[in-house]
């Protein structure tokens, strides 16, 4: 891959409910607080990729409220459906075709405005099964029982991610849930589809993010700190979940190997320094390390009990508090990258990993991660 | 975020997206609903090239593009493949809590499809258990025409 | 210049009907796709990534990349969803572009589609706009329209009947279309006698419904020619976004094509487009736009519009023949609209047209409207990029 960098970030803080600001207003601030850290102004922009989805915002073309707030007006414009990761990507690949030097990629969601569980009960099939009422939520314990019967993944286990995150959380300042939990805290928490705790589930959230891609010489010009990107690839396995091996992510396993191929990562677990994964369920960090290659098959859980994932660990896993401590759908895998580029200039903060110089992001569309984004990041 | 609106009251514009749908089936899913309704019979598509059956049929096979499909009935028993209880009433849920949803794979099918499992009394179902369709009196030609799979010895 | 230039070696459509009950959505994009390969000799393994787009509330379908995989062959593949309103087809296909041009694959294969039949079209498309200022006043897609009619016959004293001929034209040409919906010669008389649906605008002004799929294989420099003997060349791209609200829009002329337009001749090269260009595939959803818009492209000059389309310089045999396919008037299967415009003008760089055929395309132009006055554009060309 061509030399590519990420070159500014910004992402608004999560909240349960932005009742003050409309889709434009988050977008407006997300894309100023990039432009700011990228040390550029809104003229440097060639053109812009907006991330957004029509269900989730209550609106037929849905990028239209927030084509203004981009500064699209007079640039080349163009939106993606689906998680932020997917959004960056179209946005790269759009400084690499050549036809532009940088690119603005937003992507936001506002959860507080509509129902989840009658948005994701949209993704099921009209004809066979939307009818039986199942959503997000109900598919996923599904794929959490089937994943804790394959690995022997215990509740306990998955309750220390929801610990992990909810005490990383206490270090971002941008973060919707920081809390001091215990294990039994989770197990003890209401049973909303067995076997997942409500304080197994992300909660669902309001928030934007901001990221600016630029390629060539563009990547130095402005005096930020440019990530490099080393590796992007995305694969999506079957749609039925009934075709699917629900308990593994084989389409992960393909995007991360060829991810990690075009970045020359060889030993991906002693290569990578900290990654953040979408963990919209505790069982879907485990699920998505092992699946990347990040833990030896179905010991994600062992590992993380043996603290391998903490802050201090062999790889910190979402050191950030993840997704599990404030979740805007779309804009969840975007903040994933604009994280990792905050772990790799060194200026994570309180939750910043030692050391960090390789980092992976991830993004999943669709329901039980039916299709996956990775990221692979180094440091300048 | 801007200070001139710090004294505004917070207003909220109430809609909803109410657009009617009427989905074709195609005469794929036609024929696998009319044998449900008229037969009981739950019927699939085999690849001749993967020799896959898919449950749900397909029209042409997702992993060959194979298009001349054959039809072939599969059993309306199968093995539980996961499961989940749901406690909460979720929005989305058609009936009332506690539900249970199930991914059955039948007998002669390579892929599973999502029902309800007979609930209340089978909370201590396991994934491998065995269940049978039951198929309701009245049918319509849908997949409600299974009322739900019910663990079997 | 792009890391890798790039062409379309296949196209692919389904016959377009207002209704096609004997397939699902997942069966009727299989339906363009498995032409599409056929067309350019290939198989669902030799594509490297799927892109894919409709718009959502047409079908209320949520996350239609991942349910749409068993028809678009995207099964462990890379598949992505661009979507932008009308516009979506042209959107796909600039994309596809980007996708190929920046060397990450080395096929792709695009797709638009849309099953209208499923559902109230106008009562999606008035969700598109603000929910609290433009959606309870503006109603669907044609009060826009007739806004923008009303604005130019007010500045240019074009007439109904002007708009008449551009109607009469598309329907004519769609009669060499075996693809197109509407498939029937009409007059300037049936036009002007047909319902009123918003002044200025006529029922026969205006586009149907329609179910049907596109799909259209891009490919890079490195195998493009092992693929086909005759690429359609993607030259550049270029769109314009530009409003978010109705009340901002300069009613009476389309900025957002006059500005796409004057970025494309630019990076080509094009100084005089009505005699470089050799035939428009227009996204044009009524009649007005085929008089109004021409102008807004440079192909003529402000208020000359109607002129030319009289002169019959647009009709097939004419100067700068357009909508040769008979154009979104004859058909709409909106999230492949675009999309259709796009492989139709490849068709007639690959001199593939058959009955629709301009002769000696060199340079072809593709549009996309939607959105709130949005406009999209490819040039197409015979020959390789020089730059
Ligand atoms: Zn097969």
């Amino acid at each position: 891959m061509d030399k590519a960098a990420v070159i500014g970030v910004g992402i608004t803080k999560i909240e349960a409910n932005k009742i003050k600001e409309t889709f434009a207003d988050m977008v407006w601030e997300a894309v100023n607080k990039a432009l700011s850290d990228a040390k550029m102004t809104i003229d440097d922009i060639d053109n812009v990729i907006t991330t957004s989805n029509d269900f989730w915002d209550g609106r037929t073309i849905s990028c239209m409220a927030v084509g203004d707030a981009s500064g699209a007006r007079h640039k080349n414009v163009s939106c993606v459906e689906g998680d932020g990761t997917f959004g960056a990507f179209y946005g790269l690949a759009r400084v690499l075709s050549g036809s532009y030097g940088t690119t603005l990629v937003t992507a936001h969601s506002k959860g507080s405005e509509s129902v989840s569980s009658l948005i994701t009960n949209a993704a099921f099939d009209p004809i066979y099964d939307r009818a039986l009422g199942m959503d997000m939520v109900s598919a996923c314990a599904l794929q959490a029982r089937a994943y804790m019967h394959r690995t022997g993944t215990t509740p306990e286990q998955m309750a220390m991610v929801s610990v992990k995150n909810h005490g990383n959380a206490k270090y971002n300042p941008l973060s919707q849930l920081p809390m001091d939990i215990t294990v039994q805290d989770v197990l003890e928490s209401e049973m909303i589809s067995d076997p997942l705790h409500k304080l197994d589930c992300s909660p669902v959230s309001d928030g934007c993010c901001a990221v600016i891609i630029a390629n060539g010489k563009r990547t130095s010009r402005y005096g930020g700190v440019p990530v490099w990107i080393k590796g992007v690839a995305f694969c999506a396995d079957s749609y039925f979940i009934g075709d699917r091996e629900i308990s593994k992510a084989v389409a992960l396993t393909k995007a991360a190997k060829n991810a990690f191929s075009m970045a020359q990562i060889t030993d991906p677990l002693s290569e990578i320094d900290v990654a953040e994964v979408y963990d919209a369920f505790t069982y879907q960090e485990l699920m998505w390390i092992e699946a990347m290659g990040l833990s030896e098959g179905g010991k994600a859980g062992i590992n993380l009990e043996k603290g391998h994932y903490d802050i201090k660990g062999r790889l910190p896993v979402n050191p950030s508090g993840g997704l599990l401590s404030g979740h805007p759908v779309i804009a969840g895998g975007l903040i994933r990258i604009a994280e990792i580029v905050k772990q790799l200039r060194g200026e994570a903060g309180g939750y910043q990993v030692a050391g960090a110089r390789t980092g992976v992001a991830h993004g999943v569309n669709g329901l039980c991660g039916q299709s996956h984004c990775v990221w692979v990041l180094t440091a300048s | 975020m801007t200070d001139i609106f710090s004294d505004v009251e917070p207003m909220v514009f109430k809609s909803r997206i109410n657009v009617p749908y009427a989905w074709w089936t195609g005469e794929t899913a036609e024929r696998f609903f009319l044998a449900l309704r008229d037969d009981k019979k739950i019927m699939g598509t085999r690849c001749p090239v993967c020799e896959k059956v898919f449950v749900p049929p397909r029209k042409v096979c997702p992993l060959c593009f194979h298009e001349k499909m054959a039809w072939v009935e599969v059993s309306s028993e199968g093995v539980l493949e996961s499961f989940t209880i749901v406690k909460r009433q979720l929005a989305a849920l058609t009936r009332k809590a506690p539900v249970i949803f199930g991914l059955i794979k039948l007998d002669g099918a390579d892929t599973s499809i999502l029902h309800y499992i007979e609930n209340p009394g089978h909370e201590d179902i396991k994934i491998g258990t065995r269940v049978a369709a039951k198929f309701n009196e009245e049918r319509s030609g849908s997949m409600q025409d299974i009322a739900c799979f019910r663990p079997i010895s | 210049m792009p890391k890798k230039r790039v062409a379309i070696v296949g196209t692919g459509q389904t016959y377009h009907k207002s209704h096609r009950p004997d397939v699902n959505g997942q069966e009727l994009i299989n339906e363009a796709v498995q032409r599409a390969l056929k067309d350019a000799d290939l198989t669902i393994k030799d594509i490297d990534a799927v892109v894919i787009g409709n718009m959502d509330h047409f079908e209320g379908i949520n996350y239609v990349d991942c349910w749409s995989v068993d028809g678009s062959g995207g099964t462990m593949k890379p598949v992505i969803k661009l979507t932008t309103g009308g516009t979506t087809g042209s959107t796909l296909a600039i994309g596809g572009y980007h996708l190929v041009a920046s060397g990450f694959f080395e096929k792709v294969l695009v797709i638009g589609w849309e099953k209208n039949s499923e559902s109230d079209t106008t009562g999606a498309i008035t969700t598109a706009f603000d929910p609290v200022w433009d959606r309870l006043v503006f109603a669907g897609a044609i009060s826009g329209l007739a806004a923008e009619a009303q604005a130019y016959m007010a500045k240019y004293g074009a007439t109904e009947k002007d708009a008449a001929r551009v109607s009469v034209r598309d329907r004519k040409h769609a009669c060499n279309n075996p693809h197109a919906q509407l498939r029937r010669e009409i007059t300037i008389e049936d036009v002007l006698a047909s319902p009123m649906l918003a002044d200025p605008i006529h029922l026969l002004d205006v586009c149907p419904r329609t179910d049907g799929a596109c799909a259209v294989i891009m490919a890079s420099e490195d195998c493009a020619g092992k693929v086909t003997s005759t690429p359609d060349w993607i030259w550049t791209t270029a769109n314009r976004h530009k409003y978010t609200y109705l009340g901002d829009v300069n009613w009476g002329e389309l900025d957002s094509i006059a500005e796409a337009s004057r970025e494309i001749y630019a990076k080509a090269g094009i100084r005089e487009p009505r005699k470089e260009i050799d035939v428009i595939e227009l996204y044009q959803p009524y009649s007005f736009a085929g008089i109004i818009w021409i102008e807004d492209l440079g192909i003529v000059e402000k208020g000359k519009g109607a002129e030319y389309i009289w002169s019959g310089a647009t009709d097939m045999g004419g100067e700068l023949p357009i909508n040769p396919s008979g154009g979104v008037i004859a058909c709409n299967p909106i999230g492949a609209t675009g999309l259709i415009r796009c492989a139709e003008a490849a068709l007639q760089v690959m001199g593939k047209a058959e009955a629709r055929q301009v002769p000696d395309v060199n340079f072809a132009i593709s549009t996309g409207f939607g959105g709130c006055m949005w406009s999209d554009m490819l040039l197409h060309g015979k020959r390789k990029p020089d730059f």
